[in-house]
């Protein structure tokens, strides 16, 4: 997005006289934080598209009860391989773009601490992608497993799970360079004056994060290794007949599985904290103690997995410990709930896309928080578990949450990237119609599972119906709709009204005070950090 | 009807808060009036309260977002048979109750907090504007708030915790049954055998009853399409069942909504649930595991019937187990054995061969013109004992008689254009077994 160098800025020299490479050897080559955070960026958006495909492949096979249009098998894999490829190809890279343009430019930074090894975590993403969209047609297809990939089934898959498997590896690897980079730049590249206490909330969201990835892919790596030994070498890990237990991958899974949950939903948080200040015209109010509780969100979250797995027959005193722990992250859940709703309160709105895509994510995000509540109650998650009203939740979560929050960080600093606004008028249309569609897609999932239909299955019961036309018609409805944004960002990268250094009057931080289309290079030398654009 | 559980609805109050309120809808005829788009809701809201008869049809309410979705809904009158279900099944045990009750009041919890907040929301949105010229206010801390919105949900949490443990502790009493089943998960059916009991030693495979064709959408699908097996599990109404579950392929889940029963059966390790049916009837549910290709045809079905009518049931079981009990030394014709072989197939080896010999390669290989069955007949009979480590081909030997496995071994030998002409006896399955 960021195409151009900006010359004579702040009245220092001309840093097109670098001479970096032009072309295609510009992307391959890039060293710096905002191409990275491009190529993030129109990475995520191509996965995002892949795995949507997939998903309106499964919503019209679910169109009617019987089968339609694909056997179950080929079901079972574009299930499986549209959550990896949202997850780890979507979702996580998208926030990753964010973290690369915007750290740097928020610290004071002139780029991030380790500008190779970044162009490195991103040049491996590709390989991955293809080697998990390449599964489908290789003999036996991709893994049909479910992005969980619990053995034994996942034994019994073909070579597409090996893919999968050393996907997930380079994807990984991938991600642990990538936050030991943020991690580092955040740590020792603040502008003088800006204390960790005084950093804006993105950073603060990412510093975590990063430190959950560092923890926690390394155990999805191991997972994983051991599900290839298993296949391949003899060792049986998770076979009870060579004396090892199918259930302790799920353990081991899920040890990563949830923080892989607030990885995801941390930067969205942060991207919000943002958001809503500027077009309320307000500080963000209890900034410490969205402090305390993203670190606390952080912690808990390496001490709740099992309650993935209150049906696989853990005692009964695990499952109170997991539920009673599982009930506690609410408390800082809602403390960011209520943060963000007092800092509209008495302040001065204006619905420019952003906000409305923050306050989407707020009202459904707090949906899918609240149906987590009545999840984490061990006697009623085992009615739901594995049912649609699962389904409903985590799409709440993962789609109205970290996507929409991770839309309105794109209107929001879009006019920063390409020097030129957006059309709102789009914009609008694009925030309103997937508002509408995906509660149409989603809502009506809480009563199939309720009323008990199961997830992951290529046909149904009839009572189940009515309830998956509707849903089919807001997925389609919804899926479509994603294709305006391309539009409003290839609008704003060719032309459109000049933006500002400042385009939103609400807005602080130090991003806001370089010029828009933000310089090729920016803070070479440490800005003065002015109370002003402190975010507490 | 057709919710899975069988008997007298529970009048449940509606949910209102919801986008659009359905009422609960009675037997199985059509879905709603197709009329629709054109009807005031005030007219629906009347049929809503008059019709409580058999063929009632679904009733919206709500104005204009109801007619929305009642129009986008009259587009698709294909799909007229199906329910508007809102809520958990109907329960059927003491314990599936409690569930039910706390998850309503959990619902009502999370809708209060749900309202409270965004009550707050939309007065900001409606007062707080620019464009209405307010002034932006310059706060951005406050203590006792801070604390009050940190200590007052935790204490709420603190209450919620209770009843929540209590259910819990409930569920999981399998303590002093009155019978004990062991439910085996295969890919895919279900394998039941009663351990305790009067039916103790009783042993039989459930298998999905739903024809192919209406899976195809070559046939109109019945009433219980995908709920229906050909042998459901039975037990007596009103006895505390204890459920012992394990798999032999991959990890499957037995599930049955109305009993809030669901439970992993995972190869190799046992886990137990349990329930007590308060009711007579049928109680279906399907496996919650994904287990491989055929996840969404493995259903769970449970008759539940009178103590009288179970004991003719076990009567009626011991005395076929007796007659059926094998002649090991009976000696086989081809074309009896073709008979039973073929039956043999369909139930075990028609999911994933396919009817017609051709499999689903690669996964799934052919058997028409395969090297296995048309090779060393022992080498043929091993591999349906042992089954295939590393694939989804299972191992038979504790799953199928000797007659059974000799049986479907000379049919697949037979068939198609295998055609080896071999007649397998029972004896020579049995000297293989100990190998």
């Amino acid at each position: 997005m960021q195409a151009t160098s900006h010359t004579g800025y702040a009245g220092h020299h001309d840093h097109d006289s670098h001479g970096h490479p032009t072309g295609w050897k510009r992307w391959v080559t890039t060293t710096n934080h905002k191409d990275i955070g491009s190529m993030y960026l129109w990475f995520s958006f191509v996965m995002f598209l892949v795995g949507g495909a997939m998903s309106l492949i499964i919503r019209a096979e679910l169109f009617t009860p019987g089968l339609q249009y694909v056997s179950p098998e080929f079901y079972n894999q574009m299930l499986t391989l549209h959550a990896l490829i949202m997850v780890f190809g979507a979702i996580m890279p998208a926030f990753v773009g964010f973290a690369n343009w915007m750290i740097p430019m928020m610290i004071g930074a002139s780029d991030m601490a380790f500008a190779r090894m970044n162009n490195w975590s991103f040049w491996l993403l590709p390989p991955a992608a293809i080697l998990l969209t390449a599964s489908i047609f290789v003999p036996g297809g991709a893994a049909g497993t479910g992005w969980t990939l619990y053995p034994p089934l996942s034994i019994q898959m073909g070579m597409g799970m090996d893919m999968a498997i050393f996907a997930v590896h380079i994807l990984g690897m991938s991600s642990i360079m990538g936050s030991i980079n943020i991690v580092t730049t955040i740590l020792n590249m603040r502008t003088p004056g800006m204390t960790l206490m005084k950093m804006p909330l993105f950073c603060w969201t990412w510093l975590v994060t990063a430190f959950l990835l560092i923890a926690s892919m390394p155990i999805l790596a191991g997972a994983v290794t051991m599900l290839l030994t298993d296949r391949h070498f003899g060792t049986s890990f998770f076979s009870a007949a060579g004396g090892g237990d199918p259930v302790l991958f799920q353990h081991i899974f899920w040890f990563f599985g949830h923080p892989e949950v607030y990885i995801i939903a941390l930067p969205a948080f942060g991207v919000v904290s943002h958001v809503i200040p500027a077009f309320s015209r307000k500080p963000l109010f209890g900034y410490v103690s969205m402090v305390y509780a993203i670190a606390a969100i952080g912690l808990i979250s390496f001490f709740v997995w099992a309650h993935h797995m209150y049906v696989t027959g853990i005692p009964l005193t695990g499952q109170l410990y997991f539920m009673y722990a599982t009930m506690l992250i609410a408390v800082p859940t809602g403390v960011k709930v209520f943060n963000w709703v007092t800092t509209m309160w008495r302040g001065s709105l204006t619905f420019e896309t952003p906000m409305l895509f923050a306050l989407g994510f707020l009202v459904l995000f707090t949906i899918g928080g609240l149906t987590g509540l009545v999840l984490a109650m061990t006697a009623v998650d085992i009615q739901l578990q594995d049912t649609y009203y699962v389904v409903a939740h985590f799409h709440y979560v993962m789609v109205a949450g970290a996507l929409f929050s991770a839309y309105a960080g794109l209107y929001f600093w879009l006019p920063k990237w390409t020097g030129h606004m957006y059309n709102e008028t789009l914009g609008k249309w694009h925030f309103w119609l997937s508002m509408i569609f995906f509660n149409i897609a989603f809502f009506p999932q809480h009563f199939l599972g309720l009323a008990g239909m199961p997830r992951r299955i290529p046909d149904y019961a009839q009572q189940f119906a009515d309830f998956n036309v509707i849903s089919g018609i807001g997925a389609f409805g919804f899926g479509f709709s994603q294709l305006l944004v391309l539009v409003v960002v290839f609008q704003a990268v060719k032309g459109g009204a000049r933006a500002a250094s400042r385009p939103w009057d609400g807005a602080h931080g130090l991003e806001w005070t370089v010029p828009s289309p933000a310089p090729y290079h920016t803070f070479e030398d440490p800005p003065h950090f002015d109370q002003a654009e402190a975010h507490g | 009807m057709l919710t899975f559980a069988v008997g007298k609805k529970l009048e449940r109050s509606p949910l209102g808060f919801f986008l659009v309120r359905f009422r609960e809808r009675q037997g199985l005829a059509p879905m709603f009036c197709h009329t629709a788009g054109g009807e005031a809701g005030g007219e629906r809201e009347k049929m809503a309260r008059n019709s409580n008869s058999k063929g009632g049809s679904n009733r919206l309410r709500r104005g204009s977002t109801g007619l929305f979705i009642a129009g986008l809904l009259g587009l698709f009158s294909s799909v007229a048979n199906a329910a508007w279900e809102l809520n958990l099944q109907e329960p059927a045990t003491a314990v599936a109750r409690r569930v039910y009750e706390l998850h309503t009041l959990l619902l009502w919890v999370i809708v209060v907090i749900f309202v409270g907040v965004f009550a707050v929301v939309a007065y900001s949105l409606v007062y707080h504007r620019k464009s209405k010229g307010h002034k932006a206010a310059g706060f951005h801390d406050n203590t006792t708030v801070e604390l009050a919105w940190t200590i007052v949900p935790a204490l709420i949490l603190v209450a919620i915790a209770f009843p929540a443990t209590s259910a819990l502790v409930d569920m999981r009493d399998t303590s002093e049954p009155d019978l004990t089943v062991k439910v085996t998960g295969y890919q895919w059916k279900w394998g039941y055998e009663y351990l305790t009991g009067d039916a103790a030693g009783v042993k039989y495979m459930s298998v999905l009853s739903t024809p192919r064709e209406q899976i195809e959408n070559k046939a109109p699908k019945g009433e219980h399409y995908l709920l229906e097996v050909d042998r459901p599990l039975v037990v007596p109404v009103g006895k505390k069942v204890r459920i012992l579950t394990t798999a032999n392929d991959v990890i499957h889940n037995w599930s049955v909504p109305a009993f809030a029963v669901k439970t992993d059966a995972v190869p190799g390790f046992l886990r137990d649930t349990w329930f007590r049916a308060e009711k007579e009837g049928t109680y279906r549910g399907q496996c919650s595991e994904l287990c491989g290709k055929d996840h969404g045809f493995m259903p769970v079905v449970v008759e539940v019937v009178s103590e009288e009518r179970y004991a003719a049931w076990v009567g009626e079981q011991k005395q076929q187990l007796a007659a059926v009990a094998e002649d090991p030394n009976k000696v086989w014709t081809l074309d009896e054995q073709h008979a039973l072989g073929e039956k043999v197939y369909t139930t075990n080896c028609a999911a994933c061969h396919q009817a017609n010999g051709e499999g689903l390669p690669p996964a799934f290989p052919a058997l028409d013109g395969s090297a296995v069955a048309k090779g060393p007949q022992a080498a043929h009979i091993e591999m349906v004992l042992k089954g295939k480590t590393g694939t989804a081909m299972a191992a038979f030997a504790e799953q199928l008689s000797d007659t059974d496995i000799a049986a479907v071994v000379a049919y697949e030998r037979n068939a198609w254009s295998n055609k080896l002409g071999e007649v397998i006896q029972p004896a020579e399955v049995k000297a293989l077994r100990g190998k």
